[in-house]
């Protein structure tokens, strides 16, 4: 299935957002995760499905003012 | 400076965005004698992974981070960014950004409050980016806001205090609240001015970090803050109109 990650389009096989993750190799990089706009936190990735046509964000630290 | 019920030693908050290198950071940091820096969340790439590698420098700096919600426009985006930045950063402090027009970065303030009052519920300790009105930081204080953040000018703008008698109408109604000047600010001069109208802090990024030597630039505004906060409990003389001599003319010889 295609699921947008960041922006871009990808060709992935997992279904939820923690298999997601290791399929597109963040390892155990500190990062925050919403599936169309909504917030997904650490511990609720495991439960939370991915679909066709889903938007990913994948959100790290960054320098801000 | 009390925030939230957490001492805050240093009256200058520093951005972390935009300097030369990651060393120059870390460098400016402890020149400024900060202990909070201002963090954003930003896409990761699983490539280059850029964010690891800044989050572990700014953990290495044993600063307080106050992550912000920049660049978010709605308050749908500046809450679930909220809770994204809670989980990453371990803090429920929150710089509360609803950016309401491009060319200014002036605040929706509507939105603000809104999501204001969300976050607060939900335990989140506010910071809101704001102008000087009044209302609107009175809306903010009711939505559980215990710190407000007007601008001194546009963000990046170096312009300082826009809008002085505002600023010092916003201290005068509020005298109990700790106000942080966010915004604007150009020069260490600007940052002692809001001190000494008795602002309790500042927070700089761009005056810092695009100075040609931003470690030194950020020593100067460690010195620009102290002064001003001393200035401002030295109790500062009246402005007039008209020239009152400062020496004494009592026993002035007469030699004409």
């Amino acid at each position: 299935m295609k699921v947008q990650v960041n922006g871009v389009w990808r060709e992935v096989t997992s279904c939820d957002v923690a298999s997601l993750l290791k399929e597109l190799n963040y390892g155990d990089s500190v990062v925050a995760t919403a599936v169309n706009g909504v917030f997904v936190a650490t511990g609720s990735r495991s439960g939370a499905p991915v679909s066709d046509g889903d938007r990913l964000e994948v959100l790290a630290p960054m320098q801000g003012g | 400076m009390k925030v939230y019920r957490v001492d805050v030693q240093s009256r200058l908050l520093l951005g972390t965005a935009g300097y030369p290198s990651p060393a120059i950071l870390s460098q400016a940091v402890q020149a400024s004698r900060t202990d909070v820096v201002t963090v954003s969340l930003r896409r990761e790439s699983s490539g280059d992974r850029a964010g690891q590698g800044f989050w572990s420098l700014v953990r290495d700096l044993k600063v307080r981070v106050l992550p912000n919600t920049a660049g978010c426009h709605s308050v749908k985006e500046a809450v679930t960014t909220a809770h994204m930045a809670r989980e990453v950063f371990g803090t429920s402090w929150i710089k509360l950004e609803v950016i309401g027009e491009d060319d200014t970065l002036q605040p929706d303030v509507f939105g603000l409050v809104e999501a204001a009052r969300i976050l607060s519920a939900e335990g989140f300790q506010v910071f809101p980016y704001t102008t000087e009105d009044l209302i609107v930081a009175e809306r903010l204080l009711e939505a559980g806001c215990e710190v407000l953040m007007p601008w001194g000018a546009p963000i990046g703008s170096g312009r300082g205090l826009n809008n002085l008698f505002g600023l010092k109408a916003l201290r005068a109604r509020f005298a109990d609240v700790p106000l942080i000047v966010d915004a604007g600010i150009g020069v260490p001069s600007h940052a002692a001015q809001a001190l000494e109208i008795g602002f309790d802090a500042v927070l700089i990024n761009t005056a810092v970090a695009r100075a040609v030597d931003p470690v030194q630039m950020a020593g100067a505004f460690a010195l620009a803050v102290e002064a001003g906060r001393a200035a401002y409990l030295a109790g500062p003389v009246e402005p007039r109109d008209l020239a009152v001599p400062s020496t004494p003319l009592i026993g002035r010889a007469f030699l004409e």
